[in-house]
């Protein structure tokens, strides 16, 4: 192992350098969050669902997705039709259409929300899922990334994600598609 | 004030009207002008070989020739960012700092020192500024497209004085226009296809004049608007707002 | 073949270099874009390059919490001081574990230390999955950019390579129709692979964990899905705090492509449940290049692009014409501290216009370290012999004002009596595409003895 010459060539070498700076969070600047959040998941190529306009879940998610046989459901009271203890490995959510997790935090800066694997139970699933939906309650909702990283824990869990929209390339020409490898859509559910 | 005028070498040598015009324009203004015979280069066509070693005696002649005016003026963005920037080589002896600090380039001297309002110049002419890299990125004379503040350009404060001429906005206001010195010759094919896209541009904006306040860059784009026979003309800032038309 | 050369060739092809330049030109203007809604960007850039001098000026330190945290987070960490011990250590981790199949997602450490030959010669199957780097893979060739792999290609020839490869019909260009293709092929070998291999963004001394950046999603897939997961990372990926990725991630996203922020920022901390997690940190020539003090900074690189996007020669030369893992503006001042002599001319493809300085999101002092690097290129001989000389020549008659002025006489003598054909003789590169300036009747200093002086001709 060369941790010990690698770490001695670095003693010797290192200079001086200034203090590790304080961060502001620059917040004063940020617009009005929640405002800004649904115009930057609509940017990014998401959209936004208001639960208060479905009497409930089900009902949402068979109005954006009709006819969406293969449902996995991370979120408390909303079972969908995959048994998720049954699943013994990663690779068997390969055939979810439509994932549901509940999300912790959006960022009004860039419509990312945090996902955790205590939230996604299995950490691929929402990459793995054709669609993806995240259920994100309206105040917790932060302006920009400072603030974000203020409120998550990011070594909570072993995993997690800020997830900005569907999954999506430009490799080819530059031209935008969406759905490269990961989930084809992504739909944020305000409660 | 006495102020010591640099031509650069290159100026000196194929665009004496450029001297002229900034002799003529700084008396003009009331400034007490003088121009030290012994003046050559400031050294950079070396130094940006990487032989700067060989740059030092010329450094020095610099140094030597100018130490004594208030404020050292030349018609080039690159020569004075060179001195203020490069000259840290020598040994920063009170000369070399003094020469370092007040050497300007002229827009900047008329802008910030004489503070410039008013010219007596008419120029009726759509003319486009090409923004010479090493002012706007070294000096500072203006706002330039990648960083993030208030939009200024001392260039365009000075010709906006001047009478019946009209700016044109480009598609890229300041991108290189490819000359950087002994680049337009070891990387000639690279050099020459920025000067053709920069020239493409303010063509494509009606552009019939470009300016700019190096005649290093328009010497390039002239090379190029000659070879290729384009309905575009070059002239240095000090040309125009000397009132030349 | 030097830089000039391979740039002559890649402009003989004129439409192409104008789409080239134009593709990478409409991601310069998305940053800016996104930039200018930013207004505490300055702020940002230098609160950005303030914690990483500081990581820097306290690099062992860091690294060995880093290490420390992640050890206690269940992951083997790993030391490599060059790239032939990283390529032994990953197949090492490899082997152990019986992988054949490896899916990577982007990493430009692996490119340079040339992994992906390394372990197929060793007989493991490995399989790039961003699409991009995908792309490239089947062609077999280099990515000539650090974050749009591919820039150089057109849809055409991704179509054709795709119906060879990938059995998409014969003239397909379409990259919607495209990309699903790969995302299918992809699909399979994510299923199909025992383990996965990502590079990184950041690694967090005070967590022990990485951040992986994609739009993708192809990290995850790979990562989520294969029982071994490994992350391989230049040692100066290290930034102290969790709280110092909010202005990291920041300034990335929107330098790189314009975007607020990529669509995945995936933080791994420890392996997933029956897994195993490794992370291997790389020296090769970093802790050596933290040694010169006038160019240690450009280790405070995040890897954004963008000083090449923003680069008008990378933009008209292609990244192949760099012959290296970093192409650009960034990767002309890092590659001389790796092999001077090979990569002497890359200080000199620039124009030292300082877009790149300013464009950069860590404010690293790109074009002055180009200007440094030429110094020490010819301080040590590496310049051709002509210009070492023409230079020395150029000194002595620069710094005397006699020789200096019967020079100048000479050369616009010669430019006025001498024909065409000797003016623009072959070995004027200046003269292949522009015309020399008319010679003037006189000088400046000529003018001004007779009409200020009134001294007589
Ligand atoms: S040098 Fe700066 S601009 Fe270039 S890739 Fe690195 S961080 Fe980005």
């Amino acid at each position: 192992m060369s941790k010990k010459s690698i770490l001695r060539a670095i003693r010797q070498n290192q200079p001086q350098g200034p203090p590790l700076p304080d961060l502001p969070s620059f917040a004063s600047d940020a617009p009005e969050p929640l405002a800004a959040f649904q115009a930057m998941v609509a940017a990014m190529g998401g959209q936004v669902a208001h639960a208060a306009d479905f009497p409930d879940l089900g009902a949402l998610v068979s109005a954006y997705f009709p006819g969406e046989t293969s449902v996995a459901s991370t979120v408390p009271g909303f079972p969908g039709n995959i048994p998720m203890q049954d699943i013994a490995s990663p690779a068997e959510l390969e055939t979810v259409g439509l994932a549901l997790i509940p999300a912790q935090w959006g960022v009004a800066e860039n419509g990312a929300v945090w996902v955790s694997e205590k939230d996604s139970l299995f950490r691929v699933l929402p990459f793995i899922a054709q669609h993806l939906i995240v259920v994100l309650a309206k105040d917790r909702i932060v302006s920009n990334m400072h603030e974000a990283y203020q409120r998550v824990q990011i070594d909570e869990t072993g995993f997690g994600v800020f997830i900005a929209g569907p999954s999506k390339t430009a490799d080819i020409e530059q031209a935008l598609v969406i759905g490269a490898q990961g989930a084809r859509s992504f739909t944020v559910v305000l409660e | 004030m006495r102020i010591g005028l640099f031509i650069p070498c290159y100026i000196d040598q194929f665009y004496p009207q450029v001297g002229i015009a900034t002799l003529e324009l700084l008396e003009r203004l009331g400034c007490e002008v003088a121009y030290p015979l012994d003046q050559t280069c400031c050294g950079q066509p070396m130094a940006n070989t990487g032989c700067e070693q060989d740059a030092l005696a010329t450094y020095r002649l610099f140094v030597s020739n100018f130490k004594d005016y208030d404020y050292i003026v030349t018609p080039s963005g690159s020569c004075a960012y060179h001195v203020r920037h490069h000259y840290d080589v020598l040994e920063q002896t009170p000369a070399v700092a003094r020469v370092r600090e007040r050497t300007l380039d002229l827009s900047e001297f008329l802008v910030d020192v004489l503070q410039v309002h008013s010219l007596e110049a008419r120029f009726p002419f759509r003319v486009g500024i090409h923004q010479s890299c090493h002012g706007l990125r070294g000096l500072r004379l203006g706002q330039d497209t990648e960083r993030v503040g208030n939009d200024f350009s001392k260039i365009k404060t000075l010709l906006r004085q001047v009478r019946d001429l009209e700016l044109v906005e480009l598609d890229r206001p300041d991108e290189c226009c490819g000359f950087g010195g002994t680049f337009a010759i070891h990387e000639a094919a690279v050099s020459a296809k920025m000067g053709k896209d920069r020239l493409a541009d303010h063509l494509r904006h009606g552009a019939e004049v470009i300016t700019a306040g190096d005649m290093s860059c328009l010497m390039h784009l002239e090379g190029i608007i000659r070879r290729q026979q384009l309905p575009l003309r070059v002239m240095h800032l000090a040309e125009i707002l000397n009132g030349a038309v | 073949m030097k830089h000039a050369q391979k740039a002559t060739r890649f402009i003989a092809d004129e439409p192409r270099t104008d789409w080239h330049d134009q593709a990478l030109w409409f991601v310069r203007q998305k940053r800016d874009l996104a930039v200018h809604s930013v207004p505490e960007w300055e702020s940002l850039r230098e609160l950005a390059s303030q914690i990483k001098l500081h990581t820097l000026a306290n690099l062992a330190e860091y690294l060995e919490a880093f290490e420390a945290k992640a050890q206690a987070n269940g992951v083997q960490v790993h030391w490599a001081a060059n790239a032939e011990e990283h390529n032994r250590i990953v197949y090492g981790i490899l082997q152990n574990a019986g992988v054949r199949k490896l899916v990577k997602s982007k990493s430009i450490l692996t490119e340079e230390c040339g992994l992906n030959d390394f372990l197929e010669a060793n007989g493991i199957e490995v399989t790039d999955t961003d699409l991009g780097e995908r792309i490239i893979q089947l062609r077999d060739e280099p990515p000539s950019h650090i974050v749009l792999p591919a820039i150089h290609l057109k849809k055409e020839e991704v179509g054709e390579l795709f119906h060879q490869k990938l059995n998409t019909e014969k003239g397909a260009t379409d990259p919607k129709y495209l990309t699903e293709a790969a995302r299918h092929h992809l699909r399979e070998r994510f299923l199909q692979a025992d383990a996965a291999l990502t590079g990184v963004n950041f690694a967090i001394a005070e967590t022990g964990g990485v951040v992986v950046c994609t739009n993708e999603g192809n990290a995850d897939m790979g990562v989520h899905l294969a029982p071994l997961q490994i992350h391989c990372m230049g040692l100066e990926k290290i930034i102290p705090r969790q709280a110092d990725l909010g202005v990291f991630t920041r300034l990335l996203a929107r330098s790189a492509t314009g975007q607020p922020v990529t669509m995945f920022t995936s933080h791994c901390h420890r392996p997933k449940p029956g897994g195993a997690m490794h992370i291997v940190i790389v020296d090769n020539g970093r802790s050596e290049h933290l040694g010169r003090p006038d160019f240690r900074n450009a280790l405070k690189c995040i890897r954004c692009g963008a000083c090449m996007n923003t680069c008008p020669i990378y933009r008209r030369s292609g990244g192949h014409s760099y012959d290296v893992a970093v192409p650009g503006p960034i990767g002309s001042i890092l590659s001389p501290g790796i092999d001077l002599k090979k990569h002497s001319d890359l200080p000199f493809a620039s124009t030292l216009c300082g877009s790149c300085s300013d464009v950069c999101p860590v404010k690293i002092d790109i074009h002055e370290q180009l200007y440094k690097w030429r110094q020490i290129a010819a301080g040590e001989g590496h310049l051709p012999v002509v210009k070492k000389w023409g230079m020395a020549l150029a000194g002595q008659v620069l710094s005397s004002p006699q020789a200096y002025n019967l020079a100048g006489k000479l050369a616009r003598r010669a430019l006025k009596i001498l024909p065409r054909f000797m003016l623009y003789n072959p070995l004027n590169d200046w003269g292949k595409s522009r015309e020399l300036p008319i010679a003037p009747a006189g000088s400046f200093k000529e003018w001004y003895r007779k009409n200020k002086m009134h001294e007589p001709e």
